[in-house]
């Protein structure tokens, strides 16, 4: 089959590689419809994370038809079409089984390297570094699915693909992450980033009773786009957002602070400069600007809630905020599987059309340019998704 | 719970390396105790272990296997009290001289049981030796580690999770 293959920074390549096999019981194969490429596929890209290797095949939001099950999976068989979620988990550990699913004991097999890591072992991911297991990911014709019995979610004939390829990570991260703000009548939610998971974070908070939902970033396609979604929308320029937001929230502040951006900041504060000078030099991997912006901005006793990734120590958050404002900070890879069937219900009920956030169709051979038009937002590049077994055009 | 038995009692001397691991496992005590006291169950989570097996009484052989080296010895359960624990040594004459007990006991709040592992390794000579002292070495502790995670894994979910034989470009 073809598979995206990562072989380093700004290097990804188009490769014939062996079809996948069921290698355990709870296994299936899926032919991929549909897969997507991430903002966190450009921390990969951008060779920000530690811990992948030459020819690994990427992709965690792909969906597809099941051809091929294990002999311990029941609930699928041939021919039902699925959206995987890209956290891998096992259905019966103590995190699972609390709905913490992406926190799960037994389905990473880097498991005693994650806990060298994290001090205790994470899930496994598709197409991630190897402290997550480092499983072959769905940028690629076909994939195996571990632990199949418990993530795919079957998609009714109805629902076409590109309304429910994204319930395999954005729709759900973002809807998390507005969840995590514990959102009451009459808030106001503020989201620092407008690419897909701000995107779905902003229409999320609307969903769950927000009144008003402030949007931030430099980019002003991805502005315009949240204004379609109900926003109010602000030019990321400095320091001036939280003066911005305070006087937008008559000096309050927002109630909830979502960070979509996370470690790739651009920012354009002297500690933004900084920050890109430490990771520029190997000395941090990450760029916290839009983490301080949010713990700074966001009202007394209010939450910030972070999906966006961050993979190190962070430098100079300033914790202290914390403290004197009593603020609630939640984060975490996304518990896909808590999500999948409320959300495709969403779908199915016509509330929301997750579909508005693509911009670009591509073939998979087509694949490295779609990370390169992503990484430099060229051509209004929002979400590009991928259709595996489309004939390539000739040019 | 009674006091844990000091396993290095177990093995003659001061020489060998022990190691020492607690885990809990989702499941219930007694079906924990029951994968265990069949220690057939081992070689399925314990990379260096290629077979165990028992001669239906208290006598199981243990084949291990180091790089290419295989060393073999028989050991004596002398101690399974049912849910609680469980303890093996080798017998006189063998070429590892080695000892193991879990313990047991159901972990608070119906989060199935606590399992405590202590083994030990102190090879007495030969071409063992080498082989011995490197994989129950500096790694013992990792391999045991290693071993555990599958072990819950295993006894969680029915598989222990792998990607070997994935596909993926050229390296």
């Amino acid at each position: 089959m073809k598979a995206l293959c990562w072989y380093g920074k700004h290097d990804v390549r188009v490769e014939k590689v062996p079809d996948p096999k069921i290698l355990n019981p709870h296994d299936a194969i899926v032919k991929i419809t549909t897969s997507a490429i991430c903002g966190s596929d450009l921390h990969l890209y951008d060779g920000l994370i530690p811990r992948l290797e030459k020819g690994d095949i990427l992709g965690h939001e792909f969906m597809g038809e099941v051809v091929e099950t294990g002999p311990e999976v029941k609930n699928l068989k041939a021919g039902d079409r699925v959206v995987v979620p890209f956290t891998i988990s096992c259905g019966q550990c103590f995190f699972c089984q609390r709905g913490m699913w992406s926190l799960c004991d037994n389905t990473n097999p880097s498991a005693r390297e994650s806990e060298m890591v994290t001090g205790y072992v994470c899930s496994g991911l598709y197409g991630y570094s190897h402290v997550y297991g480092g499983y072959a990911g769905g940028q690629a014709q076909y994939a195996r699915v571990p632990f199949a019995n418990v993530g795919p979610i079957k998609i009714p004939d109805g629902i076409p693909d590109e309304k429910a390829i994204f319930l395999s990570d954005i729709f759900p991260t973002g809807y998390m992450a507005a969840e995590n703000c514990d959102i009451k009548p009459g808030d106001t939610i503020a989201v620092w980033g407008c690419g897909p998971v701000g995107q779905f974070a902003i229409r999320s908070a609307f969903l769950l009773g927000a009144e008003r939902v402030i949007a931030i970033d430099d980019v002003p396609e991805r502005l315009e786009m949240a204004k379609e979604g109900g926003a109010d929308a602000v030019a990321a320029d400095g320091d001036e957002v939280f003066e911005t937001l305070k006087e937008m929230t008559g000096g309050m502040g927002p109630d909830g602070c979502i960070d979509a951006v996370g470690m790739e900041a651009h920012g354009f504060t002297l500690d933004a400069r900084l920050d890109r000078f430490k990771q520029a030099m190997k000395l941090s991997m990450d760029r916290p600007t839009v983490l301080r912006q949010a713990l700074r901005s966001c009202r007394k006793g209010g939450t910030v809630s972070v999906p966006g990734v961050y993979a190190g120590f962070l430098d100079k958050i300033p914790f202290g905020l914390v403290v004197a404002k009593a603020l609630t900070i939640r984060t975490g890879q996304t518990h896909v599987q808590r999500y999948l069937k409320p959300l495709l219900q969403k779908i199915q009920n016509n509330e929301i059309d997750p579909s508005f956030v693509i911009t670009h169709r591509l073939t998979l051979e087509n694949a490295p340019l779609g990370y390169k038009a992503f990484l430099k937002k060229a051509d209004k590049c929002v979400k590009v998704v991928l259709k595996p077994h489309a004939l390539q055009q000739s040019e | 719970m009674k006091r844990p038995r000091r396993v290095a009692s177990l093995v003659k001397g001061g020489r060998g390396v022990s190691c020492q691991k607690t885990i809990v496992v989702n499941r219930p005590v007694q079906e924990v105790f029951s994968f265990w006291r069949h220690l057939e169950n081992l070689p399925k989570f314990m990379k260096n272990v290629q077979s165990v097996s028992s001669n239906g009484g208290n006598i199981t052989h243990w084949i291990v296997k180091i790089d290419s080296t295989t060393v073999e010895w028989d050991a004596e359960t002398i101690e399974a009290r049912a849910n609680e624990v469980l303890s093996w040594q080798s017998l006189p004459a063998a070429e590892v001289d080695s000892a193991g007990s879990i313990w047991f006991r159901p972990a608070p709040g119906n989060r199935g049981t606590v399992v405590k592992v202590a083994l030990k390794y102190a090879p007495v000579g030969g071409k063992a030796t080498v082989k011995i002292a490197k994989l129950f070495g500096k790694d013992a502790n990792a391999i045991m580690e290693d071993d555990l995670l599958r072990f819950k894994s295993l006894i969680e979910t029915g598989e222990i999770p792998t990607t070997e034989g994935q596909p993926h470009g050229k390296r």
